[in-house]
């Protein structure tokens, strides 16, 4: 028998509060008015009242509307009929098509035990210098891409899931423009990779509430993925709309805000979507790229600056380019030691010569005379820029290390790039004429 | 008699109640499914009980019934602690991997020690002694430690032993003592004991100045801020800068006798790191696993908040306990931030009136009564002993100036501040030697530690100075200066964490090697121009950072002066011995190449001195 509660006694921003027993925390709900139902979910008890955030929004409630409790905190339902399809916040179909039947699964599943976890240890190849030699990715990453509104974020984004040959690739989208949500497909549907594509859309039009579920419900589906032994990419974006979501509810439930209105969960709250990046000793994988827009290019801003203490390393996007400072994929010593012996050592002086050329170039802006060292690392700093900075490259790591050596050759002697004689004897260009040329391996996959 | 859930919220539980309740209690909510979840009283106001909840409260209701019991939230003490992998509650994650499988799910619970396996017993004491709290009743090998199974810690006054075990082997929990005090209550003593987590557990006879270095083999600590053997020391920094690194390096070279890894509220691939390493890791000391002188204690940040609250007590608890069998332990707490954060959470969730940017504003006085739970004891049979803290704070926005750093500051004995701008251009450890401080006294002599300090100081008022006047408008003398702090630091300070050579560098090297440095800083070049400078410099550098990579040669400190505890030498490879160059040979190509320099500034010394005396005839 089903039992309704009608006795609404509060109606705030999109909460409601409801008189009702015997009510877990969690659970869910179903909220009939007459624009139509929506679903709810229990944030708060206290003796008899229920507080329900809904999930459409309360436009339109009214004290007299009829909830039904489920019983059950939020499910999604899980099969392979999912791959292909477009599916909104509160997990129905925004493709047209009908709903899925199948066997459902919980989302905000208990954290995953440490012990079962595996070491990451699959480099996955972007054809991106980049992120291959500076960033590189490893399989079973939480890695976030910083950037501000106006850049291309979103095409990254749908590049690295393109390119990398996930068997899953699940994409959260959260408070996209309609038109965002389209290109994603399109390019998607392009690359043909659309077949084993899983989509959960919020578009900035639909209730805010679904925003906070997007997340769950991609994670979810991922994780089950993971379980069966699939290796799985989930792309999200953006999770500053996530978090903006999440501070108008605690505002709205009266929490004390910690810091910019942002609630003092917030950390807790990230951290438990995107520890669910794992790789599971015995059985699959999931990964996850998330963006992170920075409001007014603020890394210090609570969003990017939780998300940084979470997530393993950070891409800077800026002007079109990945920084070379800041970003950091704090894997990448998991995998860059066998891949070549000079990999690390590329990495670290690269970055430290193009370091100092920076401070070179304010000298020559302040119109201070240049010495010749400077004119040297500026000649550097212009062709590192050109040729291995450049996101429209698509080459293979090996040929991205031998191309900085190219670089470095043409611009220092050896010894003053800091690298240990050992390597440099080993690689330095035209040194050595007989040094064999290794031939880059397949690209490990995702 | 009514026990029942009025409100949840979150993961805050208000329970109704007429009996008797003790404050920090722990008790359990009932779910309507018969799960357990476990729970600390954390403020009782009339008939109402509010409760933290260490699990994902989904599912409770109200109406719930709730269990409490008089014991507050406490650690399990005794042989077995050792090599295993906690949850912040104390549930062997391992095991319960194998009861549950992938996921933590709610209301498992799993004491804390093997209660099957059994532990070659030793008494120490006959019937008849006279004992007091914390005294050693006996003990029990375990791993390479004898374990001191010790008298309860909280017994008052003096006991007499009635009966003790025999020799043999035996579970945890088996009786083997039994005490009497004056008026005749016995108590039976098992080699397990418990301790609630937030009192200090601290039976000695004095506390003492802490003044023993701790090596951790990091250049940047030991020889510039140096920790002491029950000390404490904090790291903030800004996400990226390598406090975990650094943390992981200090946990697995650090010169203690048993480390504590605390992963309060971090990733959780961190802790699988340590725990899939650590065993495969040698300690060079013992040559048995570092695992085997690890404990493990992990709150990852998907894991309930609560917890994590608990996590960082009963890693000290721990320590403390070891401590008290005569052993110097190290407390790495990463992050203590998270902790912060989790008060914060359980404050708001009460609705306490806010401090700063949230905070409740009794963050300050928890912080400093965690640290000082750290300290060098001397114990009643005269034994030293200690334990030291080092916390990492994950400042929000990387800015020093908030609530959990500034607290923190106040009550460490170390800063290591790790700056965005020095891991930015990759200069590992980030560890900012200009606003990093020490209180304590290393294994390098003050003054020399002064003169590098002064000279880093200079170099980059220098360095400043620089980007207004320019090279030009920079007297070559000041140039120089300048070079020789990037010298110092590219040679010295920066160290790869990831080399399996560069990343620890014994006691001994480390002074041989600042002493060398110190020769090439007060050497006086004399160059002819800037270029020349910053060439020489250069090169001097990278002979240095070559010379870091070749395996340490012993022999290069006469034995009288050594300190470091003789390596195992099967564990260098012979292969990379050879790739990597020879100590001494570079050592004599550093030296030959610097007395050059000196020669040719001697000379042109001289060169002028002629010039003008031929000038003055």
């Amino acid at each position: 028998m089903r039992t309704f509660y009608d006795e609404i006694s509060q109606i705030a921003g999109n909460v409601v509060t409801v008189k009702a027993q015997g009510i877990g925390y969690d659970e869910l709900a179903v909220i009939t008015t007459d624009q139509g139902s929506s679903l709810a979910q229990v944030i708060r008890l206290e003796d008899d009242q229920v507080s329900l955030q809904i999930f459409g929004g309360t436009e339109g409630v009214s004290t007299g509307d009829k909830i039904r409790f489920l019983g059950h905190s939020f499910q999604v339902p899980f099969s392979d009929a999912l791959l292909g399809r477009v599916f909104d916040g509160s997990g129905r179909p925004r493709d047209g098509r009908p709903e899925v039947k199948a066997q459902t699964v919980e989302t905000g599943s208990p954290a995953v035990n440490p012990i079962k976890r595996r070491v990451p240890d699959k480099m996955i190849h972007t054809r991106i210098p980049m992120i291959d030699i500076f960033n590189t990715l490893v399989g079973s990453q939480k890695l976030p891409i910083f950037s501000v509104a106006g850049e291309p974020y979103n095409d990254v984004l749908a590049r690295v899931g393109m390119q990398a040959d996930a068997e899953v690739i699940i994409l959260g989208g959260m408070g996209l423009r309609h038109d965002d949500y389209l290109t994603f497909r399109h390019r998607f549907d392009e690359a043909g990779v659309l077949g084993r594509t899983i989509m959960f859309i919020h578009t900035a039009a639909d209730p805010v509430v679904e925003c906070l579920l997007i997340p769950d419900l991609a994670l979810a589906v991922g994780e089950q993925y993971a379980l069966q032994g699939k290796n799985v990419l989930v792309l999200l974006s953006d999770m500053t709309a996530f978090s903006d979501a999440l501070k108008e509810i605690a505002i709205t439930m009266e929490q004390v805000p910690s810091n910019r209105g942002y609630p003092g969960d917030l950390y807790t709250q990230l951290a438990r979507r995107y520890e669910k990046a794992v790789d599971f000793d015995g059985a699959g994988s999931m990964t996850v790229l998330a963006c992170v827009t920075m409001p007014g290019d603020d890394v210090t801003h609570p969003v990017p600056d939780n998300t940084g203490y979470i997530t393993e390393g950070q891409l800077y996007l800026r002007n079109g380019r990945i920084e070379p400072f800041g970003s950091l994929s704090r894997l990448k010593q998991l995998v860059n030691g066998d891949t070549r012996d000079d990999h690390r050592a590329i990495m670290n002086a690269c970055i430290q010569l193009y370091a100092q050329c920076d401070e070179s170039r304010e000298k020559r802006e302040m119109g201070f005379e240049l010495s010749e060292w400077d004119d040297r690392l500026l000649q550097y700093g212009d062709l590192f820029e050109d040729e291995i900075m450049n996101l429209n490259l698509n080459i293979e790591l090996f040929d991205a290390l031998d191309k900085c050596w190219e670089i470095l050759a043409g611009c220092f002697q050896p010894e003053e790039i800091g690298i240990r004689d050992a390597i440099i004897q080993k690689h330095w260009p035209g040194k050595s004429p007989k040094k064999e040329k290794e031939k880059s391996p397949e690209p490990v996959q995702v | 008699m009514k026990r029942r859930i009025k409100a949840v919220f979150g993961n805050m539980v208000v329970a109704q109640t007429d009996e008797r309740v003790v404050k920090n209690a722990i008790g359990y909510c009932v779910r309507n499914d018969g799960i357990k979840l476990l729970c600390e009283i954390i403020r009782v106001r009339g008939d109402s009980v509010d409760l933290q909840i260490f699990e994902e409260t989904r599912g409770l209701r109200v109406g719930d019934h709730v269990e409490f019991q008089e014991q507050m939230l406490s650690a399990v003490l005794g042989p077995g602690l050792l090599g295993q992998i906690y949850d912040g509650l104390q549930n062997p994650l391992p095991e319960l991997a194998e009861q549950v499988g992938f996921f933590l799910q709610p209301g498992n619970y799993i004491h804390a020690l093997d209660t099957e396996r059994t532990w070659d017993w030793s008494p120490k004491v006959q019937a008849g002694a006279v004992v007091q709290a914390g005294d050693t009743l006996g003990s029990v090998p375990e791993s390479i430690f004898e374990h001191h199974v010790m008298a309860p810690f909280g017994l008052e006054g003096q006991y007499t032993v009635q009966t003790v075990a025999e020799k043999g082997s035996y579970p945890v929990t088996k009786e083997i003592a039994t005490l009497t005090d004056a008026s005749g209550n016995s108590i039976a003593v098992t080699m397990e004991q418990s301790w609630p987590v937030k009192r200090p557990l601290c039976v000695a006879k004095r506390r003492l100045l802490p003044t023993k270095p701790m090596v951790t083999s990091v250049r940047i600590i030991d020889s510039m801020f140096p920790i002491v053997r029950g000390g404490t020391y904090c790291i903030p920094g800004p996400f990226g800068a390598g406090k975990t690194v650094l943390q992981q390096i200090t946990s697995r070279h650090a010169q203690v006798d048993i480390v504590i890894i605390t992963a309060c509220g971090e990733r959780a691939g961190e802790v699988v790191d340590t725990i899939r390493e650590f065993p495969k890791l040698q300690d060079p000391r013992t040559g048995k696993s570092l695992m085997e002188r690890t404990i493990i204690i992990c709150n990852t940040s998907a894991m309930p908040v609560a917890a994590r609250d608990a996590s960082v007590y009963t890693g000290v608890t721990l320590a403390e306990y070891y401590r008290q069998m005569g052993l110097n332990v190290l407390l790495l707490a990463d992050s203590t931030s998270r902790w912060a954060q989790a008060m914060r959470e359980i404050s708001g969730r009460l609705e306490e009136i806010p401090g700063e940017e949230a905070f409740p504003a009794y963050l300050e006085s928890r912080i400093a009564n965690f640290y000082e739970r750290a300290a060098a004891i001397e114990l009643r049979d005269g034994t030293v002993a200690s334990v030291t803290i080092g916390g990492t704070v994950s400042p929000a926005g990387g800015n020093f100036d908030e609530p959990v750093t500034q607290a923190t500051l106040k009550v460490v004995g170390a800063f290591h501040g790790l700056s965005r701008s020095r891991s930015d251009a990759r200069r590992y450890p980030a560890i900012d030697p200009l606003d990093s401080w020490s209180k304590y006294v290393g294994i390098i002599d003050p003054q020399k530690v002064e003169k590098i300090s002064q000279m880093l100081r200079r170099g980059d008022e220098i360095r400043q100075m620089m980007t207004v006047v320019g090279e030009e408008g920079t007297p070559i003398e000041d140039f120089t200066i300048m070079l020789k702090a990037e010298f110092f630091d590219s040679a010295y300070l920066q160290q790869n964490a990831f080399d399996e050579v560069d990343a620890a560098t014994s006691i001994d090297r480390q002074r041989f090697v600042f002493d060398k440095i110190l020769e090439v800083v007060e050497a006086d070049f004399i160059f002819k121009d800037k270029d020349e400078a910053r060439r020489t410099l250069k090169k001097i550098s990278s002979m240095f950072i070559n010379w870091n990579y070749a395996p340490w040669d012993t022999s290069v400190v006469p034995e009288s002066e050594r300190e470091d505890p003789p390596l195992d030498k099967s564990k260098v490879k012979e292969d990379s011995q050879t790739e990597r160059g020879d100590f001494k040979e570079m050592l004599g190509q550093i030296d030959q190449y610097i007395q050059s320099l000196l020669d040719k500034a001697n000379n042109s010394e001289k060169e002028t001195e002629d010039e003008l005396e031929q000038l003055a005839v």
